[in-house]
C-alpha cells in the first residue's frame, strides 16, 4: 500500500548545527500523527518543511502521491495551525477565515457560505464579525483551525496547538479536535513537547531528539515498549536498573543487577547478548509496595525502606530505598479511604513487580 | 500616612499630566496666540513694526487684508503649491526608500540590527548644516559627482545640479529619510513574521502577503513617518536656501524674506497661519483615519 505522507532522507541544516538528521517517515491517510520532542529537537523545523517554510538541506517529502518537496506554501495541499495562532489582527473573524479561499479566486457567496459552515463547525459563529484582540485565546485558536480548515487541506499541521491554553480548555479542546478530525478525515500531524497531549491526541507518535526520531508507534506501544533511555525517560517516569545479562532466553533475558542486589527478568525484545549492559526498566504505577514479603511471588521483590512519599489524591507516590542506595519511584493507587498513612517515613517494605512488567533498555 | 502618600502621588499626577499641556501653552498656544494677532494688523515703520490691534478710542482695529492679498496675489499661491508639491515628493521618496531599509533592518539578526540602527542616525551626530554643505560640495559645477562623470567620459560639460529642485530635493530626502525610516522600523519590528508565514499558506505569494499583511499592519509606522516628514518638509528654510538657490521659490523662504528682508510682519505672520492650516489639515485627517482603525481594533 502507497503511504499518504513520505518522508525520505530529510536532512535540514542550518551552518553547522544539523536540526533535522536523515528521516525517514510514512504516515498514512486520515492518521491523527505526533511528532514529540523536547525544545531544539528538530520537530518544528520538520513540521515547516512539511509547509514549506523551509527547504531540506537533502531528502524529499511526498504528499499523496505528489513530490512537494521544492514546491512552494502556497502550492502545497496543506495548511499549518501556528503556535502562535497567527490570526491577522487587521481582518475580523469572517474575513481571517474567508483569506484562504479569496486567494484561490473563488465566487464571493461560496465564500461566504463555507465561512459560515466552517465557524458553524468551531462554533464561532456568533463571534464573526469580531476583532482578534476582542477574543479569548480559545476563540482565537479555533479562528486558527477554521483558516486552515476551511481549505480543505489533505493534511493539517498543528504546531502546539493546545499549549497557550489552560488546562481545562486544553482537555476541552483536545476532544473537539479529535472530533472535528473524526469528522473530516483530514490527516493530521502535530508538533507537541507535551506527552500527554501526544498519547492523548494520537494514533501514533514519533518520539525525537538530536534531530532523529527515537521510536515510532502507538501510544500504547511507546509507553510500554520503550526502545530506548531517552524515550523511557520522556515518555513517564521510570526506574531503570543498570544491568549485566546473565542469560538470554526465547523470550526473556535474565540480568544481574547490583542496584537492585537480584537478578532481574524482562522480556526481551530486542537482541542482547550474554554480559551486555543493559538497562532494565520499570514504570512507577508497575511496582507493588507491601509491608510483608508476598509469599510465592512470580516476579522480582527487592526490600528497602520508604525514603518519602507524597499524598496526590487519586494516587501516592513513594520513593523507596534500596540497600545499595538506589531510589525507586513507587505509584500506587488510593482504592480504599482513609485518614491515616499505609505507610510512614523509614517504614521496612518489599517493593515486587511481574517480570512481565519489565523491558530492557539498551541504549 | 497611607492618605498622605496618596495625596502626594496625587498630586504628581496631576504635575504630570499637567507639564505637556503647559509646555503647549507657553511655546505654542501663546505664541500662537501673538502670531494671529499681528496677523490682523498693518504694516508700519515703529518698533515694533506693526500696527496695534485697537485703535486710539480702544476699538477693535483688526482686518483680514493680509490674507486677501496673499490669496489674491498669484506668487504666493505658487509658492504654497511648490512647497506642498516638494514636500510630498520628499516624502513619497522617502517612503519608497525607507520602507525597504526599515524591513530589512527589522528583519537582519538582532546583532546586525542594533548596528544598522546606529548608521542610521549616526548622521545626527554631525551638524545638519555642515551635511547641507557637504552635499554642495558633491553637487556642485566642480564638485564630486561632476567631476567623477566627467573623468568616466559620461560627460564633457558639468550638469547643473547645484540651484536646482532636484538638488533640493536630494537635499531634503536625505535630511529626513532617517525620520521616515525609525518609526516604520518599529511598526516593522514588533510583527509576529508567523502573519507573514500563514498567509502564504492560505494561498498568497510573497508579493501577495505583503500587501495584505505588512503593508496594513506597518500603516501607523508609515503614517507617523510621513508625517514626520511632510511638515518638516513643507517649512523647510536652509535645504532650499543652500541648495535650491536664493531664486528658489518655497514657502520657509518667502516666510524668512517677509519677516527680515521686508520687515512686513503682519504678512509674513498671514503666511505662517496659512502654512500651518495647510498642515493641520491633512494631520488631522490622518489622524481619524487612525482613530477609525483603533476603534475598529477595540
Amino acid at each position: 500500500m502507497k503511504h499518504f505522507i513520505r518522508i525520505n532522507g530529510i536532512s535540514k541544516r542550518f551552518g553547522d548545527f544539523t536540526a533535522v538528521d536523515n528521516v525517514d517517515l510514512d504516515i498514512e491517510q486520515g492518521e491523527l500523527f505526533s511528532i514529540l520532542g523536547g525544545s531544539g529537537c528538530g520537530k518544528t523545523t520538520l513540521l515547516r518543511m512539511l509547509a514549506g517554510f523551509e527547504m531540506p538541506s537533502s531528502g524529499m517529502i511526498e504528499i499523496d502521491g505528489v513530490d512537494v518537496t521544492h514546491q512552494a506554501p502556497y502550492n502545497r495541499p496543506v495548511n499549518m495551525m501556528f503556535q502562535s495562532y497567527a490570526v491577522f489582527p487587521h481582518m475580523n473573524v469572517a474575513k481571517n477565515v474567508a483569506y484562504g479561499l479569496r486567494k484561490e479566486g473563488i465566487r464571493r457567496a461560496e465564500i461566504d457560505k463555507r465561512v459560515d459552515e466552517m465557524l458553524e463547525l468551531v462554533q464561532l459563529s456568533e463571534l464573526k464579525d469580531r476583532k482578534p484582540d476582542q477574543l479569548s485565546g480559545g476563540q482565537r485558536q479555533r479562528v486558527a483551525l477554521a483558516r486552515a480548515l476551511i481549505k480543505r487541506p489533505k493534511v493539517l499541521l498543528l504546531d502546539e496547538p493546545l499549549a497557550a491554553l489552560d488546562k481545562k480548555l486544553r482537555e476541552r479542546t483536545q476532544i473537539e479536535l479529535m472530533n472535528i478530525q473524526d469528522e473530516l478525515g483530514i490527516t493530521f500531524v502535530v508538533v507537541t513537547h507535551d506527552q500527554e497531549e501526544a498519547m492523548t491526541l494520537s494514533d501514533r507518535i514519533a518520539v525525537m531528539d538530536k534531530g532523529q526520531f527515537q521510536q515510532i508507534g502507538t501510544p500504547k506501544e511507546i509507553y510500554e515498549f520503550p526502545y530506548n533511555r531517552f524515550v523511557a525517560n520522556f515518555i513517564g517516569s521510570i526506574n531503570t536498573f543498570e544491568s549485566v545479562v546473565t542469560v538470554v532466553d526465547d523470550d526473556d533475558v535474565k540480568a544481574y543487577s547490583n542496584e537492585a542486589g537480584e537478578t532481574l527478568i524482562a522480556l526481551g525484545k530486542q537482541l542482547v547478548d550474554v554480559g551486555q549492559q543493559i538497562g532494565i526498566a520499570i514504570r512507577p504505577e508497575k511496582i507493588f509496595v507491601d509491608k510483608e514479603k508476598p509469599a510465592d511471588f512470580d516476579g522480582v521483590c527487592i526490600e528497602g525502606v520508604v525514603d518519602d512519599l507524597g499524598y496526590l489524591g487519586n494516587r501516592s507516590l513513594y520513593r523507596i530505598k534500596l540497600a545499595s542506595g538506589k531510589v525507586v519511584q513507587v505509584s500506587s493507587q488510593n482504592r480504599r479511604r482513609s485518614v491515616t498513612r499505609f505507610l510512614e517515613w523509614e517504614d521496612k517494605v518489599w517493593i515486587s513487580w511481574k517480570s512481565r512488567s519489565a523491558v530492557v533498555l539498551l541504549d | 500616612m497611607s492618605n498622605g502618600i496618596n495625596k502626594n502621588d496625587e498630586l504628581w499626577r496631576r504635575f504630570a499630566i499637567a507639564a505637556p499641556y503647559l509646555w503647549l501653552l507657553v511655546f505654542f498656544l501663546a505664541p500662537f496666540a501673538i502670531i494671529l494677532k499681528i496677523s490682523l494688523a498693518d504694516p508700519i515703520l515703529a518698533q515694533p513694526p506693526y500696527s496695534s490691534s485697537f485703535d486710539g478710542d480702544g476699538r477693535p482695529a483688526m482686518s483680514l487684508s493680509n490674507y486677501f492679498f496673499l490669496l489674491s496675489d498669484k506668487l504666493y499661491s505658487i509658492t504654497y503649491l511648490r512647497s506642498v508639491a516638494m514636500a510630498s515628493v520628499t516624502t513619497t521618496l522617502c517612503l519608497m526608500l525607507g520602507f525597504p531599509m526599515a524591513y530589512g533592518i527589522a528583519r537582519a539578526k538582532p546583532a546586525t540590527r542594533s548596528l544598522l540602527l546606529l548608521l542610521i542616525v549616526l548622521p545626527f551626530w554631525i551638524s545638519f548644516l555642515l551635511r547641507v554643505y557637504a552635499w554642495m560640495g558633491l553637487m556642485n559645477n566642480h564638485g564630486v559627482i561632476n567631476n567623477l562623470f566627467i573623468w568616466l567620459g559620461v560627460i564633457d560639460q558639468p550638469l547643473q545640479i547645484m540651484y536646482t529642485d532636484f538638488a533640493t530635493a536630494v537635499g531634503l530626502v536625505y535630511s529626513y529619510l532617517p525620520f521616515m525610516i525609525l518609526p516604520l522600523y518599529a511598526s516593522l519590528e514588533r510583527m509576529d513574521l508567523d502573519l507573514v508565514d500563514a498567509a502564504q499558506d492560505l494561498g498568497a505569494t510573497r508579493t501577495r502577503a505583503f500587501w495584505d499583511i505588512t503593508w496594513p499592519l506597518a500603516k501607523p509606522g508609515t503614517i507617523a513617518g510621513c508625517l514626520l516628514v511632510f511638515i518638516p518638509a513643507m517649512g523647510e528654510y536652509v535645504i532650499p536656501y543652500l541648495l535650491g538657490g536664493p531664486d528658489s521659490l518655497f514657502i520657509g523662504r518667502v516666510l524668512f524674506d517677509e519677516f527680515y528682508s521686508n520687515r512686513d510682519w503682519p504678512l509674513a505672520s498671514a503666511v505662517a497661519i496659512i502654512l500651518l492650516l495647510l498642515l493641520v489639515v491633512p494631520i488631522v485627517l490622518l489622524q481619524r483615519t487612525q482613530a477609525k482603525d483603533g476603534e475598529q481594533a477595540a
